[in-house]
């Protein structure tokens, strides 16, 4: 069929198309994956699975593993003090080493959170299937990549074979038009599109992010925006490739060079969706009318403009739903009607595949610049990697940090998930750049306000829950 | 892989929309190496209290939970993490399947890769279960239905050919292995543009 004759395709159609294997009548389609990224977490009953069965990973070379959920972000020196992290970073090593694959392991100048490193080293490239043990997978559709998180199971099945079993997604376009104002970013998008279609909206689908706000947006920025497509319930979310995208990545590691990359980046401009093509669902965000935005409850999906007032439950109608904001409303221990602004704050976290990119660093430190963290606030800043870290200190910003009286510290998922060590108390408030609030998502019995990096940094310096655009 | 076979049960009603696997099984017991020991920090930090006892009013805690091998859940359950801890610790708490009225994807395809059955009903009978949740209900993933008190029976979706792996007790990674040849033909026609190892 010439392509003149066929229908028009959206991005997504397109790259799904491009990667079917084989398809049979009432199976799921068999798709190919282009790379797969590893982490210590979700791997290890995946290589077992291997070795009861006597298989060798396929194709080590479209696989890379990096140690960063378990990960202590203090200094490298230092053993792992907790027993059963270091097992498993250990196992997850010595698998890479037995199976043939590179690992990006703690003593590496690479290392660092899984969906920070693939872009960073150039494989993640548009057009490709991405997939990882990991739900935050989504991150390189920024790319213009089909990207989505997988369990155990299809770890196994992709170490394998190459290859899943996978059933198409409906498109859902989310179209974003319009300036974002001074103090609004790429975070307080993706919070307002959760806001709006709650973390259930876009179950079964994969999101196109387009229109003129997106198109404008840095690459880290649609990062940001990509990552939490799952927080909406979207099983991948990307933007279309574009001139800034083969800027980005032309001269990574990773990157094709010379006449491949010429044909590469010809290959890309075919990718963008078709005019005409149709979506299954589609919303429209005004950039211009965002406000930073801020979560007030226990998922991602409660959150509101940071000027405005928590919500009531009593002005809810469905009683589960009811019962579910009073619950959150009851552990965050908020009183329903009352501004969140100005409520004190214990922790700020700056970090996450969300929110720890070098752009997303110089952002707070633009903040703290010549001004002191507050009184008995922790200020933890996590690099995304190892590159991160050391682009970051050549530019000074470690030292803006450490003079603000923030903590500097070594790559890793770190208080995002709370399984190194880092960690809130019991009962603590804090400001994190992280994508979860649910309840002990930073430590049990902590309290998380998801927010920007900007927002972050300026809670830092007043103590309590504070609009950005004061202090700008 | 066991076959699928029907089964009666109890429900135990967990009445709360969005129910997040960090909930189901917390992030720090996913340092473990192994798939066992799950079952007993399946919803630890709800289950147990700050000197990890069980709390005897938390429903799992309840003795008659502990025989019930179905739980009736909120909207949207298993959103949040790929943690295909929470279906195996689900499993090995002692559940075969979860009622709601919609899950959330990645949980879905976890729980049914390890014959956790995702039942998916209508509004009005989700709202029915939960106005009288003491009751046994029978489960047939071959005919597709759930039947409730009284003999009343209904279908529920569930994706053809999860249901056959369920059923026949078919192998999905044996399954993709056979197609072998068309694999190699894709990756012939398909060169890598990356090296990892390079």
């Amino acid at each position: 069929m010439k392509t003149s004759d066929m229908k028009p395709r959206t991005i997504i159609e397109k790259i799904w198309d491009n990667h079917i294997v084989s398809e049979r009548p009432a199976a799921p389609a068999l798709l190919y994956i282009d790379l797969h990224l590893v982490h210590e977490v979700t791997s290890p009953q995946a290589f077992d699975g291997l070795r009861a069965r006597g298989l060798k990973v396929r194709r080590p070379d479209l696989t890379i593993a990096t140690t960063d959920h378990s990960t202590p972000t203090t200094p490298r020196s230092f053993p792992i003090v907790d027993k059963v992290a270091a097992a498993q970073v250990a196992r997850l090593e010595e698998s890479c080493k037995e199976f043939g694959i590179r690992c990006f392991g703690l003593s590496s100048h690479h290392q660092g959170i899984v969906h920070v490193i693939g872009p960073e080293q150039g494989l993640t490239q548009p057009g490709m299937t991405v997939v990882c043990g990991d739900s935050h997978t989504a991150t390189h559709g920024a790319f213009g990549a089909l990207a989505f998180g997988i369990g155990t199971t299809e770890v196994e099945h992709v170490l394998a074979t190459q290859c899943l079993l996978q059933n198409r997604s409906k498109t859902y376009e989310v179209r974003v038009d319009g300036a974002l104002k001074p103090g609004i970013t790429a975070k307080d998008i993706i919070l307002a599109l959760i806001a709006r279609i709650g973390i259930g909206g876009g179950t079964g689908c994969v999101f196109e992010y387009s229109g003129s706000a997106i198109r404008a947006l840095s690459m880290e920025e649609r990062m940001t925006v990509c990552n939490m497509s799952i927080e909406a319930g979207a099983r991948a979310g990307l933007v279309a490739p574009d001139d800034m995208t083969y800027q980005y990545v032309c001269g990574r590691p990773h990157a094709p060079k010379g006449a491949v990359w010429d044909s590469a980046v010809a290959g890309w401009r075919k990718l963008p969706t078709d005019e005409g093509a149709q979506f299954d669902k589609s919303i429209k965000i005004d950039a211009g009318a965002l406000e930073p935005m801020i979560t007030f409850g226990t998922n991602p999906g409660m959150g509101i403009p940071i000027t405005a007032m928590v919500p009531n439950p009593g002005d809810i109608t469905d009683p589960l739903e009811r019962d579910s904001l009073a619950k959150a409303l009851r552990y965050m221990d908020l009183a329903p009607g009352k501004p969140l602004l100005g409520h004190p704050v214990d922790v700020v976290f700056i970090g996450s595949c969300t929110n720890s990119r070098i752009s997303d660093l110089r952002n707070a430190a633009k903040i703290l610049k010549g001004r002191k963290v507050h009184a008995g606030v922790r200020v933890m800043v996590v690099p995304g990697s190892m590159e991160v870290k050391a682009q970051a200190q050549a530019e000074g910003l470690d030292q803006i940090f450490r003079d603000a009286g923030a903590d500097w510290r070594e790559a890793g998922c770190s208080m995002c998930i709370a399984m190194n060590g880092d960690q809130l108390q019991p009962g603590e408030y804090s400001v994190s750049t992280s994508n979860r609030n649910f309840e002990g998502r930073q430590g049990k019995g902590g309290r998380t306000f998801l927010a920007s990096p900007l927002t972050a940094a300026a809670s830092a310096i007043t103590g309590v829950v504070t609009d950005v655009r004061t202090l700008l | 892989m066991t076959k699928f076979t029907p089964f009666e049960s109890r429900l135990v009603p967990f009445p709360i929309d969005n129910l997040d696997t960090d909930q189901i099984i917390p992030a720090r017991f996913l340092k473990t190496i192994s798939k066992e020991g799950l079952g007993a920090q399946l919803f630890y930090d709800w289950r147990y209290d700050a000197e990890g006892k069980p709390k005897p009013d938390f429903i799992l805690n309840k003795p008659e939970a502990k025989a019930a091998k179905i739980l009736l859940a909120g909207d949207n359950f298993g959103c949040g993490s790929s943690r295909e801890h929470a279906p195996w610790a689900l499993l090995q708490y002692g559940f075969r399947a979860v009622i709601s009225t919609s899950f959330a994807d990645i949980f879905r395809g976890n729980a049914l890769k390890n014959s956790l059955l995702p039942i998916v009903v209508p509004r009005d009978i989700h709202a029915e279960l939960f106005r009288d949740p003491n009751v046994t209900v029978k489960v047939d993933l071959a005919a597709q239905t759930l039947t409730l008190p009284g003999g009343r029976t209904i279908q529920f979706p569930v994706d053809a050919f999860a249901k056959d792996c369920l059923v026949e007790g078919i192998d999905e990674l044996g399954y993709i292995l056979q197609q072998e040849p068309a694999i190699a033909s894709f990756e012939a026609a398909h060169p890598a543009l990356i090296n990892t190892r390079a």
